[in-house]
């Protein structure tokens, strides 16, 4: 059956729904555990699947292996306890997760934030996403089969950024640097020239990866016309990021929501048209060069002043009782908060949303059909981190 | 972007039953929600994505809230007729006395959606759901034949809060594995007593791990919490 052919079966079932892909009949049916210790897993993470053949049939991920209740945790901390906690989700983008959780406690309790540490947020919220993607690149050509020395590439240039970010907040991975109101300390001069270098370099860093990648004939026969999601499903289903964009669809959350100061910033959103592994990946090597603009332009603004607001509370810190929903592009899709505050010390209820748990909704949809290989790829273009996933 | 009024207001003209109220927040962030009513959420949830005006056609948060029984304390003036005796002869008094009643506000689980737009850039827009109790009347109508985005976030909340969804077309645990009988994020959830798993087995552990042997040699099936969440 042809893929268009999935799409018309599916209309019949509920067009939202996974098709039913009947086996051909000849031989049995093969029911693999790929995971949780399968080494493309990026963690722990199954996918039980099905195979007649090459041909997968069906596919159910199966989570929860890395569950620790971090919601029930939470609930029983107070508010800036969890801002350390917060780090362990996405563990390679904690300065986002940081900043998604500042960002809904101020909409909670309406504080305002300096305009430094708003610099400072998009300078570190975009450093971290050109770590995110260059490592997420390196892993899929590292799945692909090219063993090693992309993703070395990769995790050269990224650690740079992580001597950076242990330079400001004294940790390479678990930053725990935003606060509410503002950002824990400020950040001093031979940082800030520190990280125009780095970032000076950047540009020639994915020139280079451009040049090995991006025309390579081994990428575009493996990726290309591989794992396609439609439009309509992926806004349906819920997909945010980088993989929405990749299926052409235009919502990139620091354009719409203008959270912080990325109204004032200039930068195109990067779209895919043919909706497969190939654009996802494309798609993260043009919004890397869309951040390196950011960050020059916000690097040569970033004004003078205090870091956090005077007025912000540190100790007993209690927020009138309502709740808040704040959300933020982070490199994966869209991290949301939602907090509930009764008035006490700590959140009456504490939820993420975690974009990796909500982009897998649709992972057997694009599996279903393609070969036992193509589901490593297509699993690692969705580009999750199971310390997220499972939380 | 409509305010919640007025959204109240298109919701109830095109679905005329469907029982909407609109939820305060009292916090700067300023999101109200309308909560609705069990029986047409469907109905509504399928006019809010494919009205025009409103276009929520990007479900992004699905989440669970428990809201566990609540004993209200009043105080209430309440007036009695007394007979008291005053200078030697029996009367009848009214007499003004304060008493502290005390009702119990039975609890709910309510299920939570952020509904975007992607089309319209706008949003969110909050509904939500209430069960009608906490222990035998826990079942809500599932959204994901709606979106789809809902389909691991209601199978969490079942997993979590044990909200049962009904019409979800896969309604298994996410997050804890398949035997596991509890709701861990329901507020009055208690821990199993994990004595096997104790990271340091010292003294304390070790008695409390007899005690438990002890009982189920006994034959007391229901000793501990077996089965709760041990095993595995």
């Amino acid at each position: 059956m042809t893929l268009t052919g999935f799409v018309q079966e599916n209309k019949k079932v509920g067009w939202n729904r996974p098709p039913v892909i009947e086996s051909d009949g000849e031989g049995e049916l093969l029911e693999v555990a790929m995971g949780p210790h399968h080494p493309s897993t990026h963690g722990v993470f199954r996918m039980d699947v099905a195979l007649d053949g090459e041909r997968v049939i069906r596919l159910k991920p199966v989570f929860g292996y890395l569950h620790r209740n971090h919601e029930k945790i939470a609930e029983g901390t107070s508010f800036l306890g969890s801002m350390p906690y917060t780090d362990r989700l996405d563990y390679i983008c904690s300065l986002t997760n940081n900043w998604a959780y500042a960002l809904t406690v101020e909409k909670l309790t309406g504080q305002e934030v300096p305009e430094r540490a708003e610099y400072l947020r998009v300078i570190l919220g975009e450093l971290t996403r050109v770590q995110n993607h260059a490592s997420s690149i390196g892993f899929l050509i590292q799945e692909m089969g090219a063993s090693g020395t992309p993703l070395m590439y990769a995790f050269r240039e990224r650690e740079k950024i992580l001597d950076l970010f242990e330079g400001l907040t004294g940790s390479r991975m678990m930053c725990n640097y935003m606060r509410f109101g503002g950002c824990r300390v400020d950040a001093s001069p031979a940082w800030l020239d520190a990280t125009r270098k780095v970032v000076s370099g950047l540009p020639g860093f994915i020139d280079e990866v451009d040049r090995l990648l991006s025309s390579n004939e081994i990428l575009m026969a493996r990726t290309q016309g591989v794992g396609i999601l439609r439009p309509e499903l992926a806004v349906n289903a819920g997909v945010t990021g980088p993989m929405l964009r990749a299926s052409g669809v235009n919502y990139d959350i620091r354009k719409v929501d203008g959270y912080g100061i990325y109204n004032r910033f200039n930068f195109r959103v990067p779209l895919g048209d043919h909706w497969d592994v190939y654009d996802r990946f494309m798609i993260r090597m043009l919004e890397m060069r869309e951040s390196i603009r950011m960050l020059e332009q916000a690097l040569r603004e970033i004004p003078a002043g205090p870091v956090m607001d005077p007025k912000a509370k540190i100790r007993g810190f209690r927020p009138k009782p309502g709740e808040a929903y704040g959300r933020i592009e982070a490199p994966k899709g869209e991290l949301g908060f939602y907090l509930i505050s009764d008035g006490g010390p700590n959140p009456y209820r504490y939820r993420v949303r975690p974009p990796s748990l909500i982009n897998l909704t649709i992972l057997e949809d694009m599996c279903l059909g393609q070969n036992v290989a193509d589901v490593v790829l297509i699993f690692g273009s969705v580009d999750i981190v199971l310390g997220e996933v499972d939380r | 972007m409509k305010t919640v009024e007025e959204i109240k207001a298109a919701i109830e003209a095109a679905v005329p039953e469907a029982a909407v109220e609109i939820v305060p927040n009292p916090s700067p962030s300023g999101q109200h929600s309308l909560r609705l009513g069990q029986r047409h959420a469907e109905a509504v949830a399928k006019f809010l994505r494919d009205d025009a005006d409103l276009a929520l056609d990007f479900l992004s948060n699905v989440t669970g809230v428990d809201w566990p029984d609540k004993e209200i304390a009043e105080k209430v003036k309440v007036t009695q007729t007394v007979t008291k005796t005053v200078d030697g002869v029996e009367q009848a008094v009214d007499e003004t006395v304060e008493e502290t009643r005390k009702r119990v506000q039975p609890g709910y689980l309510e299920a939570v959606y952020h509904l975007f737009s992607m089309e319209k850039k706008q949003g969110p827009v909050v509904i939500r759901l209430r069960t009608v109790n906490r222990t035998d009347q826990v079942e809500l109508p599932s959204l994901t034949s709606i979106w789809r985005s809902a389909e691991f976030q209601e199978r969490e909340i079942f997993d979590l809060y044990g909200i049962v969804f009904a019409g979800h077309p896969d309604l298994r645990r996410l997050l804890m594995w398949p035997e596991f009988e509890d709701h861990p994020m329901r507020r009055d959830y208690v821990e199993p007593d994990d004595f096997d798993y104790e990271p340091t087995a010292h003294d304390q552990v070790l008695a409390r791990a007899a005690a438990h042997r002890a009982a189920l040699a006994a034959g007391q099936e229901s000793a501990g919490q077996e089965g709760k969440g041990a095993g595995q």
